[in-house]
């Protein structure tokens, strides 16, 4: 029975750390941050680790953190990878289609300075090239818990 | 307490109720889904920080986009200040008529339809177009259940038709009342958003109904459209709860009994949300063309009670 797996599961989520510090920049989010993702050319190992930290385990959810189907909906851009000349277009309309304030969380090493991929065919540059980047979490790709410590860090819970 | 006073309470506690009933939902989710989950006021965080935000307008929008927000608030907080929640002796009769109220949760979907219209996208329209047909099989529906057991007080008034129900316990619970209230279940699942007929967690727009349509909104508006959302929520379950089991539902004015009835009313809700979330957690999403076969079979439900109740009445 699904009810007994239920059971047998129990609770899977990480203990919680104590809260970090809240960012400025953060500060008139009051505690909740909705999320929208855009992948302006990763190779999806930062995708991974993003869903990670919004599964059972990492919990994101649990700080107040969510993700959004919609820009209009968002406070938090996260975009991973490199930005590939066809993905400068969507990554720069998809930030103005968010309401101020917004803020955006360069995730990985390729989102800081392309990486692997630096001068590579296609690549335009790092994200800071397009849009304004306010939150870099290094890695490649990052652990789900500094993609959490992060976005805790704009919550700030 | 004047008829009105208790009707400014029902409305008010609604509206405060209804963030808080999302968040207990997503709570019960989330650890049966073995997460840690939210806190029960996140909802109300994300209210109060929406409303502080910039509203954007798209560049094709008009005034339907504009209005639809205020006017699915205003038909909600109407709602849910006349129909019979807490008082069955509410200030505007006319209004907790069954046909009214089923009407004016009509009208802010219509409106919120108009407006994905009104935003030019695809994915706007598409909502649009689901959400009405859902809605034309719903509310034949909502109104079939609710004559099975106005039958018995011989009035479509909410309010006369849940004091019947608490004047008469014993025959609140009958096999017409029964068939009414699996109709009316299901008709709720559909009109509020929820599994299986709509995910309202989902990313993918494909298979958005409720979500596709405010894809668009942000800030202020977002923040009206998803309260309203929610007290649409509160406002059916609290209609399923009181017409089906009225206890404890106000007869008089008395402040005690209202204090009572608030308890009461808040308790119904949590335990009908905990339920539809728990069943949340097990059921998938109905494919599109599956919906109205739910909705046909919700329909014969509510044809079925209707008849039962004349008949065996």
């Amino acid at each position: 029975m699904i009810g007994n797996k239920i059971r047998n599961v129990g609770r899977v989520a990480e203990a919680a750390l104590a809260a970090p510090s809240r960012l400025a920049a953060g500060a008139g989010l009051g505690g909740s941050v909705q999320v929208r993702h855009v992948d302006a050319g990763s190779c999806n190992g930062c995708e991974i680790e993003i869903g990670q930290a919004f599964g059972p385990v990492y919990d994101a959810e649990r700080y107040g953190v969510r993700l959004v189907a919609s820009p209009r909906h968002a406070d938090v851009l996260t975009v991973t990878g490199p930005v590939t000349v066809n993905m400068a277009g969507p990554l720069r309309k998809t930030y103005e289609a968010m309401p101020r304030p917004r803020l955006v969380v360069a995730v990985g090493d390729c989102a800081r300075d392309c990486g692997m991929f630096a001068g590579g065919h296609g690549v335009l540059g790092p994200v800071g090239d397009v849009v304004p980047v306010d939150v870099q979490v290094p890695g490649c790709p990052p652990a789900p818990a500094a993609i959490v410590a992060a976005l805790r860090g704009v919550s700030g819970r | 307490m004047s008829a009105w006073g208790a009707a400014a309470v029902q409305a008010v506690l609604v509206a405060a109720v209804a963030p808080l009933l999302i968040g207990f939902m997503r709570a019960v989710r989330a650890r049966l889904e073995g997460r840690a989950g939210g806190r029960l006021v996140q909802p109300w965080r994300d209210l109060r920080k929406q409303l502080r935000k910039e509203s954007i307008i798209p560049a094709d929008a008009g005034v339907f986009f504009t209005a639809a927000p205020v006017v699915l608030l205003a038909t909600s907080v109407l709602v849910a200040a006349a129909a019979p929640y807490l008082s069955t002796r509410g200030p505007l009769p006319g209004v907790a008529d069954l046909i009214v109220v089923v009407g004016l949760l009509l009208l802010g979907a219509v409106a919120l339809a108009l407006a994905g219209l009104d935003t030019g996208t695809a994915f706007g329209g598409m909502g649009a177009s689901r959400e009405m047909t859902i809605a034309a099989l719903v509310e034949p529906t909502l109104l079939l259940s609710v004559f099975a057991l106005s039958t018995r007080s011989g009035s479509t008034d909410l309010g006369a038709i849940v004091a019947a129900g608490a004047a008469d316990t014993a025959g609140a619970f009958t096999p017409a009342s029964a068939l009414a209230a699996a109709a009316l279940a299901i008709a709720t699942l559909a009109e509020a958003g929820r599994l299986p007929v709509d995910n309202p967690a989902t990313h993918l727009e494909l298979t958005m109904v409720h979500e596709a349509m405010v894809l668009e909104y942000s800030g202020r508006d977002l923040a009206l459209v998803e309260w309203a959302a929610a007290m649409r929520l509160t406002i059916l379950l609290g209609l399923l709860a009181n017409l089906f089991i009225p206890w404890g539902v106000a007869t008089s004015l008395h402040p005690l009994a209202i204090a009572v009835a608030v308890v009461v009313f808040v308790a119904k809700l949590a335990v009908l949300g905990g339920l539809l979330a728990a069943g949340e957690v097990f059921a998938a999403k109905l494919r599109l063309f599956r919906i109205p076969e739910l909705l046909a079979g919700s329909f014969v439900l509510g044809l079925l009670a209707v008849i039962t109740s004349a008949v065996l009445a």
